[in-house]
């Protein structure tokens, strides 16, 4: 059977991208940092959907071990693995990142470096093998910067960027680069933030991100209006933006 | 990572109250503990799916744990049916993926979206009650994780203490992380009922009485309206899984289909987008509706009734409970010892016909022997539910069936409850001082709290 690996998998739009691949009958490796985790998440998608799920240690925020880790990974998947996709991100405290610059480097560190840096390797192990897929989370945050959280969505917007330049090296080695932009989504980084309108749930979202795989989109925006929320907002001269409390 | 907790506006099943909650809402197993070691809320209390119709998951300004997301399957023993699960796991999702397998929930309540933690924690029963007693009956350990965070595991056999505590316990013993229950075989998604329409309520307790061992699942529809020499007229729905082997051939194919599949869906078909008016269910409409109902029932047997329909009628419709308009409503369930039963309820309807109320669905039925839980609700006699719209009066008038309830040895459902008051409570569960002790042992720090718990003293 086809297999995935997913990294970031054991909360909110990971696990749920995990549940919909499995329910299309994909095997799957999740990857993440917190173990425990990973296990019992596994045995539950493996009880669901009867496909075999394993759970394997990647922290994309420590950059000595990152390769090794991902290339165990890659391993494991063997043949089979058909893509990879990177869910993992850090919203963090952008109040406090103000004040301690430990957390605004994790913040640039894990949304932008740590991206990059697995994504690099993933592309080296599609591009040798000619196929797949690759699919990561940026964010609509990415698409223009704000005062609420600007560190988190300048590291988004470089992944974009970064993402673009992605594709286009994968395009003729026949690798599809997928760049998903989720608007809220209601995962721990949306919930106690208060009333915060259009949420998406986790499921909803994992189906659009699934469906973009399936066809091979570039860019998809999830659910899909905020591709207009955003032309909107990006659509706002600098002058009059800058004002704005947003 | 602090778990953090969100201010949120919530309601029990009935919406008769909105309180202000500060909610939880753990990802991972770990941050219940970190949540209750955060010293962020004064007390703490867990909810499932909301399901209960009082304020049983509500804790007025305090903090809210709500497991949701924990709901992961652990493991499952195709031979013996035994299932291990994480306590946010909804009965709906076990239907999903086991009874394609061949399996289904051993207890029922009227809706399948409740949480294995609400199950255990209201303890609750089924149609098959008579048989099988409630839900705890079927679990055979729990993992609790206490009020100071220390982890238990508690069966029948091993801290039972602790276990027939937090069994019925109302989630005042800690939170139960996960469980591990036994589930029954059933081999096709269909029930086989018979139908009768019994003249009054002599009619229908004699039928129960008389024939109710050869079901599985047994249950009556009131018409609460009906008073004098029609008081308690019904219909008794009693019934038994459909074996497989003898489903008529149209079935079939669906059979096939379903036992190729791995799930099978459980999503409710409507919705209610906005309140109704809250005179929309008056003593009129409820009175023709209650009317209607009992006339286009027959007496019929045998008849093949897929398992939603039987067990959870009201599920269809995602958020019926917006009918009863922004008063709200509640639900009144009692339970009356077997040797005063009759009479009580006989008490009960007619107090309820004459007051005019009326309910919109009254559901009568038998409850087997009681189980060992400190505060479970069923006792072996009857058991009546009845869900009233919220009005003028309202309080007094059902402190009033409490009185009657007491003076008839009977019991109200704590799941339920919204009204009762401290004193007619402990004179209803009579091991109410063995919890306390067990729970405070449990809870010295007294961090465990509901408004259910505030109202009605449960805890010191
Ligand atoms: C339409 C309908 C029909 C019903 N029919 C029946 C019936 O036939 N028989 C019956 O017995 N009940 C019935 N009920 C009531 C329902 O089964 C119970 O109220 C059940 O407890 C609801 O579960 P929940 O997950 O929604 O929990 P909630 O309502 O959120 O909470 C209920 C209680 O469980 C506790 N709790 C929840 N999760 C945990 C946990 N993880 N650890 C510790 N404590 C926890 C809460 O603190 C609270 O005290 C019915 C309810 C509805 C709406
Ligand atoms: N939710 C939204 O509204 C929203 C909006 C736009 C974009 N996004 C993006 O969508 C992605 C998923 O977000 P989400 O809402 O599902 O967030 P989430 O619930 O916080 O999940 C984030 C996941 O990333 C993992 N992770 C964090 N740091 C890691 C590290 N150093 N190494 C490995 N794994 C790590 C987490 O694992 P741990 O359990 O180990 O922390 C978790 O599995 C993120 O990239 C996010 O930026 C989300």
């Amino acid at each position: 059977m086809p297999t995935v690996l997913i990294l970031g998998a054991n909360a909110g739009i990971g696990r749920a991208l995990a549940t919909e691949f499995a329910s299309h009958r994909y095997d799957l490796i999740l990857a993440g940092r917190d173990h425990e985790e990973l296990v019992i998440l596994a045995a539950d998608l493996g009880l669901r959907y009867k496909v075999s799920v394993r759970a394997m240690p990647v922290d994309l925020g420590n950059f000595e071990s990152l390769e090794a880790a991902l290339k165990e990974c890659f391993k494991a998947g063997g043949d089979s693995l058909e893509g990879f996709v990177l869910c993992a991100g850090h919203m963090g405290n952008p109040g406090a990142a103000k004040k301690d610059l430990r957390e605004a480097r994790r913040i640039l560190e894990i949304n932008f470096t740590g991206s990059a840096l697995a994504l690099e390797v993933a592309a080296n192990h599609f591009e040798q093998k000619g196929r797949g897929f690759i699919c990561a989370l940026s964010s609509v945050a990415g698409d223009r910067g704000r005062q609420s959280n600007y560190l988190y969505g300048a590291a988004k917007g470089g992944l974009t960027t970064y993402l673009q330049g992605l594709r286009n090296r994968l395009y003729h080695p026949g690798v599809n680069v997928i760049t998903v932009k989720p608007g809220f989504v209601d995962t721990r980084m949306v919930f106690g933030k208060g009333k915060l309108p259009l949420v998406a749930s986790p499921d909803k979202a994992a189906r659009d991100i699934y469906r973009a795989v399936t066809k091979q989109r570039d860019v998809v925006y999830v659910p899909w209006f905020w591709r207009f929320i955003m032309f909107i907002i990006r659509a706002i001269p600098e002058s009059i933006f800058k004002r704005l409390r947003m | 990572m602090n778990p953090s907790f969100s201010t949120q506006s919530l309601f029990g099943w009935g919406r008769y109250r909105l309180e202000s909650c500060h909610v939880c809402r753990p990802e991972k197993r770990s941050e219940v503990a970190l949540a209750l070691a955060s010293g962020l809320q004064s007390s703490y209390i867990a909810r499932g799916l909301g399901r209960s119709y009082g304020d049983a998951s509500l804790n007025e300004n305090g903090g809210v744990i709500w497991p949701v997301r924990l709901n992961r399957f652990i493991s499952f023993d195709t031979s013996t049916g035994e299932l291990e699960c994480e306590c946010g796991t909804s009965l709906a999702e076990i239907i999903q993926y086991f009874l394609p397998r061949g399996w289904f929930l051993p207890v029922s309540p009227g809706t399948k979206f409740v949480t294995v933690g609400g199950a255990i924690a209201a303890d609750i029963h089924g149609k098959n009650h008579h048989r099988d007693g409630t839900f705890s009956n079927f679990v055979l350990s729990l993992e609790l994780l206490t009020p100071v965070g220390e982890l238990l595991r508690c069966a029948p056999t091993s801290n039972s203490e602790i276990f027939w505590a937090t069994v019925g316990g109302m989630g005042l013993t800690g939170v139960i992380l996960s469980a591990r229950l036994r589930l029954r075989r059933a081999d096709s998604p269909y029930v086989f009922v018979d139908y009768y329409k019994a003249a009054n309520l002599e009619d229908a307790l004699m039928n129960m009485e008389a024939s109710d061992e050869r079901y599985d699942y047994s249950v009556a529809w009131i018409d609460a309206f009906a008073a004098g020499k029609i008081l308690g007229r019904s219909i008794l729905m009693r019934g038994n899984h459909a074996p497989a082997a003898e489903l008529p051939a149209r079935l079939w194919d669906l059979q096939s289909k379903l036992a190729n599949n791995d799930a099978i869906s459980t999503r409710p078909k409507w919705n209610l987008i906005a309140d109704l008016p809250s005179g929309a269910l008056n003593p009129l409409t409820v009175r023709a509706f209650n009317a209607a109902y009992f006339a286009l029932h027959r007496t019929i047997a045998h008849q093949l009734v897929n398992f939603e329909k039987f067990f959870y009628p009201l599920d269809a419709i995602n958020n019926w409970n917006r009918m009863y308009g922004k008063r709200g409503f509640v639900q009144y369930q009692i339970a009356l010892p077997q040797a005063s039963g009759r009479e009580g309820l006989r008490a009960v309807l007619d107090r309820l016909a004459r007051s005019g109320r009326g309910s919109f669905l009254a559901v009568l039925k038998r409850f087997g022997e009681s189980g060992p839980g400190l505060l479970s609700f069923p006792l072996r006699g009857y058991t009546l539910a009845l869900d009233i719209p919220a009005g003028r009066g309202l309080a007094p008038f059902l402190h009033e069936l409490d009185r009657m309830t007491l003076d008839y040895g009977g019991r109200v459902y704590l799941a339920k409850d919204a009204i009762l008051r401290p004193e007619d409570f402990a004179a209803m569960y009579p091991r109410l001082d063995d919890f306390r002790s067990i729970q405070l042992k449990l809870d010295p720090k007294r961090l465990f709290s509901s408004s259910l718990a505030r109202r009605l003293k449960i805890v010191g």
